[in-house]
């Protein structure tokens, strides 16, 4: 379902971190165009 | 020499008319719309803010398992009878803060009006012991015209224009008056809650050798960004002359790192009595404002947080800061919340050979969830209990059926104030030393998380830990 789409990869550091969404969203064929982590404390 | 915890105190400091300076609501005041106008008609008087369930909790009227007892919203619900002074705490109003942050004020940043004075009976004994003669005093045409210039910002109290703020420096943005402004904040909040430290714990100022400064605030000027000193003012101003210091900057976290760093100094013998001190921050007042203006709920977050604790040498009473069990996350680990949570606390209690249920008590970042919840950002300490629950149940040190259990017993609801450091577990100590004077508890794990990411310069977390047992 990722495979050739652009992404934007929104993490949250409880949660799952932007890398690691980032990460698997690549790996499922996507390319990740924008990553980050929000803290919302 | 073994490093105890000899004292602990949590303080507050109701500021109403400077939510509007925290970082959120200052951006949102600069849109069009009546923001300002809706933050002002929902901040609360300070008698709610006093009786404020998780305040109670905070400077230790209230255990913080008894919130999980009242109903809610705990606005909702004010405790009856509540005191602005706790057992190991207390709540400043903001008329006896603005006096402080005159006290703060050695370079004439502060004008107030000469016909402001503060009200007579809100000082508490720390409070008057930091207050000196009124600082610089400007007539009402020369603040008006500092504040129509732009260089400086209004200062009100309830509402009426009641001095300024400005800047010193044209260019230099670390000069700006609302960086001066959260600076002197921190200062004062943190002077205020060393002063009260030294007050309760009976410790003589002069006997305070090393301060430790964890407030969130990076002083400094243009060309050394935060590498200003907050601990040795912070001594200054409550009157520690032998006191040397320094900061510790951590994000969230360096609370505990500034913990784990006295004790070593105090069991290294490089100092006798150290002290760590975070004042409040003031970019994170009304953080999440425009949830609660949105959810007609009071906005909640009109405290500034205080925390300082004594740690010094064995006095066979007070209970111990195992630097064994210290935990921290090195920068090969992943930055996933599992990994955060397991390199802070599985690994230091698998060292000693202990299991995660024989600590008595988690204080994982404690913010009140009544503040984060409406603003859908979650409840950040049940989210890191069942984190560590999960943990627990992978290791086959609990079964998965016993992790609801798990988090009861070592759990609690957050107390604390979003003030991004201060709920970093710390506020939990002045807790434990009473339960573990009181023979009902033996050991507690403070773990604290840090966001480095935010400073946009590695994607990494980081946290630190460590161990209060009797």
């Amino acid at each position: 379902m990722f495979e050739g789409k652009k992404v934007i990869a929104l993490g949250e550091r409880d949660g799952v971190p932007g890398p690691v969404l980032a990460e698997c969203l690549q790996a499922a064929g996507s390319e990740v165009v924008y990553q980050t982590t929000a803290c919302f404390v | 020499m073994v490093p105890v915890l000899r004292a602990a105190v949590n303080t507050l400091v109701h500021v109403p008319d400077l939510v509007r300076y925290g970082s959120k609501p200052f951006r949102e005041a600069a849109q069009p719309g009546s923001f300002l106008a809706d933050l002002k008609a929902r901040l609360r008087p300070f008698g709610e803010v006093a009786a404020y369930p998780p305040h109670q909790a905070f400077i230790g009227n209230l255990k913080p398992e008894a919130l999980a007892d009242i109903p809610s919203p705990w606005h909702g619900h004010p405790l009856p009878g509540a005191s602005h002074q706790g057992p190991f705490g207390e709540i400043l109003d903001q008329g006896t803060f603005y006096s402080l942050l005159e006290k703060a004020d050695q370079f004439g940043l502060l004008m107030l009006d000469p016909g402001w004075s503060p009200p007579a009976n809100g000082a508490s004994a720390a409070a008057r012991a930091l207050m000196g003669a009124a600082g610089k005093r400007g007539a009402r045409e020369e603040i008006l015209k500092r504040i129509e210039s732009g260089e400086a910002l209004p200062l009100e109290d309830r509402g009426a224009l009641i001095g300024c703020v400005r800047r010193d420096h044209e260019e230099d943005e670390s000069l700006a008056a609302r960086v001066l402004l959260e600076n002197m904040a921190a200062k004062a909040s943190g002077a205020h809650a060393l002063r009260l430290l030294l007050e309760k714990a009976h410790l003589p100022a002069r006997e305070v050798d090393y301060i430790l400064s964890c407030s969130e605030e990076a002083i400094g000027d243009r060309y050394n960004r935060g590498g200003g000193n907050l601990a040795k003012a912070i001594g200054e101003m409550a009157g520690c002359p032998n006191a040397a210091g320094v900061d510790i900057k951590a994000f969230c976290a360096a609370p505990v790192y500034a913990l784990v760093h006295a004790a070593a100094l105090v069991q290294a013998g490089v100092v006798r009595n150290a002290v760590v001190v975070g004042g409040g921050s003031l970019a994170k007042l009304g953080m999440k404002s425009h949830r609660h203006i949105e959810k007609q709920m009071p906005v909640l977050e009109d405290v500034l947080g205080g925390v300082a604790f004594w740690v010094g040498p064995d006095d066979g009473a007070s209970p111990r800061l195992n630097l064994e069990l210290a935990g921290r996350h090195p920068s090969g680990r992943p930055s996933t919340p599992q990994g955060v949570l397991e390199a802070l606390v599985c690994e230091p209690l698998a060292r000693a050979g202990r299991k995660l249920r024989d600590i008595d008590k988690y204080a994982v970042e404690l913010h009140n969830p009544e503040v984060t919840l409406p603003a859908g950002a979650g409840d950040v300490p049940l989210t890191n209990y069942r984190t560590l629950a999960a943990l627990a149940a992978m290791r086959g040190e609990i079964a998965r059926e016993e992790i609801p259990a798990f988090i009861r017993s070592h759990g609690m609801p957050g107390f604390a104030p979003t003030q991004g450091h201060i709920p970093a577990g710390v506020p939990y100590l002045g807790h434990a030393l009473a339960a573990m004077r009181a023979g009902t508890m033996k050991s507690a794990m403070v773990v604290a998380k840090g966001s480095l990411f935010l400073g946009r310069m590695t994607q990494q977390a980081d946290g630190a830990s460590i161990v209060v047992e009797s």
